[in-house]
């Protein structure tokens, strides 16, 4: 059980790193791509604008936790 | 070659060669510290283990539907991509230390000098623990890479051109010299990898959603420039901001 937690954690540390509200912000944006694709609508520009508010968001918070 | 494929090769590369420095300053240290027979085995039974990996995950991906693959790559790849990304545009701002490999080298260096000494089947198992984890954990950065670019691309033998083309360029080199490859202007690479890694995010995860970009494939190298300008302006009003903080 114990070697599975580790695993588990190297795992979300190697890929979700250390603001899991990036990933979370990144499904949201992608689940919205689908839902105005599936809707009948062109989203391919939803991404481009959601990242770099992610992105931004994910700075302040490291810099203010520095 | 199509933009995409010349994308998913110089990507591999760099993302491969970044990681390949910091595994080889490790397997240096460990070489010089505690002799390099240990190293060199901890070096050798990581890639084995990185190489099984490969062979068994490879062939898999490539029975996944490619819509599938490209959202979940492309949402893998962005979330990775802009860990990177952050880091990277934290150290050129000055919010955070440079990667620095002399320095690197010199802390696991003392830290496998002054450990204690441990032999197993003639093996110091210092060495090979430290040379084993470091190759490993770098390396599975590299196979992650290799697999989900190559995989969402339609091509993992081309991304795995990048990666070996990386491996015998940063193998060649630190043979050649036995030193850490402190010249390597590893800090640009890094931002250059975060860079490419969320480019490749953006772009694969929109279409495993359904988007269709304007242009198709050529579209990867609009999402690049604008990644570059977001990148390049965050740094810009990051350092502004620090410069500002401090007072005259």
């Amino acid at each position: 059980m114990k070697h599975l937690a580790a695993f588990g954690r190297f795992w979300w540390n190697f890929v979700v790193g250390d603001d899991w509200r990036v990933a979370a912000l990144v499904a949201v944006a992608i689940g919205a791509t689908a839902a105005l694709e599936a809707g009948g609508v062109t989203a391919w520009w939803l991404l481009p604008l959601a990242v770099p508010l992610i992105l931004w968001l994910s700075l302040r918070r490291a810099i203010r936790s520095a | 070659m199509s933009t995409g494929n010349a994308f998913l090769v110089l990507s591999t590369f760099l993302a491969c060669g970044v990681e390949m420095v910091e595994a080889l300053t490790i397997v240096l240290a460990s070489g010089v510290a505690r002799g390099w027979r240990s190293s060199l085995a901890g070096l050798g039974a990581a890639t084995v283990v990185l190489a099984i990996l490969v062979v068994a995950l490879g062939p898999a991906l490539t029975h996944i539907p490619l819509q599938a693959l490209r959202l979940v790559v492309g949402a893998l790849l962005l979330v990775f991509g802009l860990q990177w990304l952050r880091k990277a545009i934290l150290r050129a701002s000055g919010y955070k230390a440079l990667h620095d490999e002399d320095a690197i080298f010199a802390r696991e260096l003392a830290e496998a000098q002054s450990a204690e000494h441990v032999e197993r089947a003639g093996i110091d198992w210092y060495g090979f623990t430290l040379s084993f984890k470091g190759v490993l954990l770098e390396g599975l950065e590299v196979v992650f890479i290799v697999l989900t670019f190559g995989s969402a691309q339609g091509s993992i033998p081309l991304a795995a051109a990048g990666a070996a083309a990386a491996l015998v360029l940063v193998a060649g080199v630190g043979i050649a010299v036995r030193a850490p490859l402190a010249r390597v202007p590893e800090n640009t690479l890094k931002f250059a990898v975060g860079v490419m890694l969320t480019t490749f995010g953006i772009f694969w995860s929109a279409e495993g959603a359904g988007a269709e970009w304007p242009g198709g494939d050529a579209a990867i190298l609009g999402v690049l420039g604008f990644v570059v300008l977001m990148s390049l302006a965050f740094v810009r009003l990051l350092r502004r901001e620090r410069l500002e903080a401090v007072p005259a």
